[in-house]
């Protein structure tokens, strides 16, 4: 008889209240916020006319009565494409991403019988099988060592939903477009993966949860140096902002969104999704979105800490103090504490995680309102001629200086 | 950096671009150097940062300052001048704010009235000759008033085939049609509903100031 806890921890009632329940609404907020935060750029107030009644909230509502609107649309496909395609684009441009969240550590692991007291992190990682820690959660529903190549290998197949658009809508359009979206997505993908590659060096691992709870320090450093992985020197944008910034231009790459955005080319170039309409054309308007929300949660949980508060560990907040080991695992411990009970520790770094990420959100909405649409051939340039190069540099410099440190320690 | 280069023997002029070569048979034509952005700065790196420094001014700008109200920005004419204190989003909220209209915007068209309230029109039909839309309809019918000759039975205008022109107001001989209502035509459900009716154009009309026939109104008892 399974108990309430093994249900919550069940991966998929996680990814129910997590991708469902947090990510879902978080994108299509994105698609109202990106309206507004646009408009402001230009100076102008953008949508803020939605309303039910007197509930106006600044047009929030607009993201329901466009969801409204492409649900009842006519699901209308041309007598000349190839259907079972036409129909299978939309569904693999969407899955693969929301699949790709389960490698994402959304939050620390709760533990529901120590919520009113701070938690005992020498005894957990002293017994971590001890009966009073049966009912952990963890915010993360895939934990594996390759963490981040099954998100490389998973994104990779959303690729597909727009070449496959391109092909089965059987428009010339819409195949160029989708051509053009698969060439992009090969200029980006091996810049995007190499960029990373300085992050394994330095942590060791490709999970982002490792990465999250054990920052650069520990590897690099003796042990008595080790920072607390709440430290925000601890977290990889100081030593891979390289990195940092390399990822980020592959990444936006990745979602097809302008200065990038040669595959849709919305108002001139026609891109792959031309012969789609309503709830269709939808889902891959979702997609993107939550893409954005994805790139952003990647990039928070490798180079920005995940969901660490700045000098939050997990019994408190913590000034000096030092870093032990015990069974493979960090704790922080001395030092001046400041004790919050697990439940208040919880929910600032469940918050901390969702602060960052609506963040880098917002930053990607301002580079994409900021830049005018590449051409095809300063595209292929910094793909090949600067991501790459730079991507592969990184690997080199990151690889020198580790083995220099290692030397020299 | 445009005069950074050194003089090699090609070069011509110092301001214009770099000749690579001149042509023997025509000196006009040259091979000249030509400078890309993307040639200096092959990241974008520069331009992106100065670029979101800039749109992100202006995002937290309009974010965190207090929007200007209508009253500043329905001013006809030139844009405000930029405020440090408040936003510089320069939309207007249309039906709850209206921006202020130059004297002489052609709204929606008004019959003026006499001075005891009868129509003004005589119904000379100059009004319906001169409409390039053909949108005014007039029947007349015989006044009562024996120093009036005539006045409009029908008095119709077609607001969907109005062009917005004002040549009725600068034919008619009296005054008796004018556009200064500062109102649109409304919006409506059926086409036959923007037909303006005598009624609904003398409900917004006024008493015109100006002196029938030129040499005062009882110049006939003269």
């Amino acid at each position: 008889m399974p108990s309430i806890y093994d249900i919550l921890d069940w991966p998929g009632t996680k990814w129910l209240f997590l991708v469902l329940g947090l990510v879902m609404p978080l994108a299509s907020l994105l698609t109202w916020a990106e309206r507004r935060q646009s408009a402001m750029m230009q100076d102008r107030l953008g949508p803020n006319r939605a309303n039910i009644g007197p509930i106006k909230l600044k047009g929030i509502l607009h993201f329901v009565a466009d969801a409204l609107k492409m649900i009842f649309k006519e699901d209308f496909i041309p007598g000349h494409v190839h259907k079972g395609l036409f129909a299978l684009a939309p569904i693999l441009a969407l899955a693969p991403v929301l699949i790709a969240f389960c490698i994402i550590p959304f939050g620390p692991t709760i533990y529901p019988h120590a919520a009113g007291a701070p938690l005992d992190a020498l005894e957990l990682a002293a017994h971590p099988n001890a009966p009073q820690f049966a009912d952990s959660i963890r915010l993360q529903m895939f934990q594996v060592d390759f963490g981040l190549i099954f998100y490389f290998a998973v994104l990779t197949l959303a690729n597909y939903g727009g070449t496959v658009a391109g092909w089965a809508s059987y428009n010339k359009w819409a195949l160029l477009g989708g051509l053009r979206s698969s060439s992009q997505m090969m200029s980006y993908e091996v810049s995007m993966g190499l960029s990373l590659m300085g992050v394994f060096l330095l942590v060791g691992s490709l999970e982002p949860g490792y990465i999250v709870q054990h920052g650069w320090t520990a590897e690099l450093f003796g042990q008595d140096r080790w920072l607390s992985p709440a430290n925000p020197l601890n977290w990889l944008w100081l030593p891979q902002i390289t990195a940092l910034i390399l990822f980020f231009t592959a990444a936006v790459a990745e979602t097809k969104r302008a200065p990038f955005d040669i595959p849709e080319g919305e108002p001139e170039i026609i891109g792959y999704f031309v012969e789609y309409s309503g709830i269709r054309w939808g889902m891959f308007f979702l997609a993107e979105f939550i893409e954005i929300v994805f790139i952003s949660a990647v990039i928070t949980s490798v180079f920005f800490g995940g969901w660490q508060f700045p000098f939050l560990d997990p019994d408190g907040f913590r000034i000096g103090g030092y870093m032990t080991q015990v069974n493979g695992h960090l704790i922080s411990t001395g030092g001046t504490v400041l004790p919050l009970p697990h439940a208040v520790v919880a929910l600032l770094q469940f918050t901390a995680f969702g602060a960052k990420v609506v963040l880098l959100c917002w930053f990607q909405l301002l580079i994409r309102w900021t830049l005018p649409r590449f051409r095809v051939d300063q595209l292929m340039n910094l793909g090949w001629k600067a991501l790459l190069p730079l991507s592969l540099a990184n690997v080199m410099v990151t690889a020198a200086v580790y083995l220099a440190f290692l030397a020299f320690r | 950096m445009a005069g950074a280069h050194t003089h090699d023997e090609h070069e011509h002029d110092t301001t214009g671009p770099l000749v690579l070569s001149v042509s023997d048979k025509n000196p006009k034509v040259r091979t000249i150097q030509v400078r890309r952005p993307e040639d200096q700065d092959a990241s974008y790196l520069t331009a992106t940062v100065k670029g979101a420094l800039i749109t992100a001014k202006h995002f937290f700008r309009n974010f965190l300052l207090p929007r200007r109200g209508p009253e500043v920005l329905g001013k006809s004419g030139a844009p405000p001048e930029p405020s440090r204190v408040e936003n510089w989003i320069e939309t207007v909220q249309y039906p709850e704010e209206k921006v202020e209209y130059p004297e002489r915007f052609r709204g929606l068209h008004r019959l003026t009235l006499r001075d005891d309230g009868a129509v003004r029109c005589v119904a000379c039909m100059c009004c319906p000759t001169v409409c390039p839309a053909h949108c005014i309809t007039i029947v007349p019918e015989e006044s009562e008033n024996p120093g009036i000759e005539k006045r409009p039975a029908v008095f119709e205008i077609d607001e969907l085939r109005c062009v917005v022109c004002g040549l009725c107001v600068e034919a008619c001989p009296c005054d008796a049609i004018r556009m200064d209502t500062g109102l649109h035509a409304k919006p409506v459900y059926e086409r036959g509903d923007a037909i303006e009716t005598k009624e609904s154009l003398l409900s917004r009309g006024i008493r015109s100031t100006a002196v029938q026939g030129g040499e005062g109104a009882d110049w006939r008892e003269e």
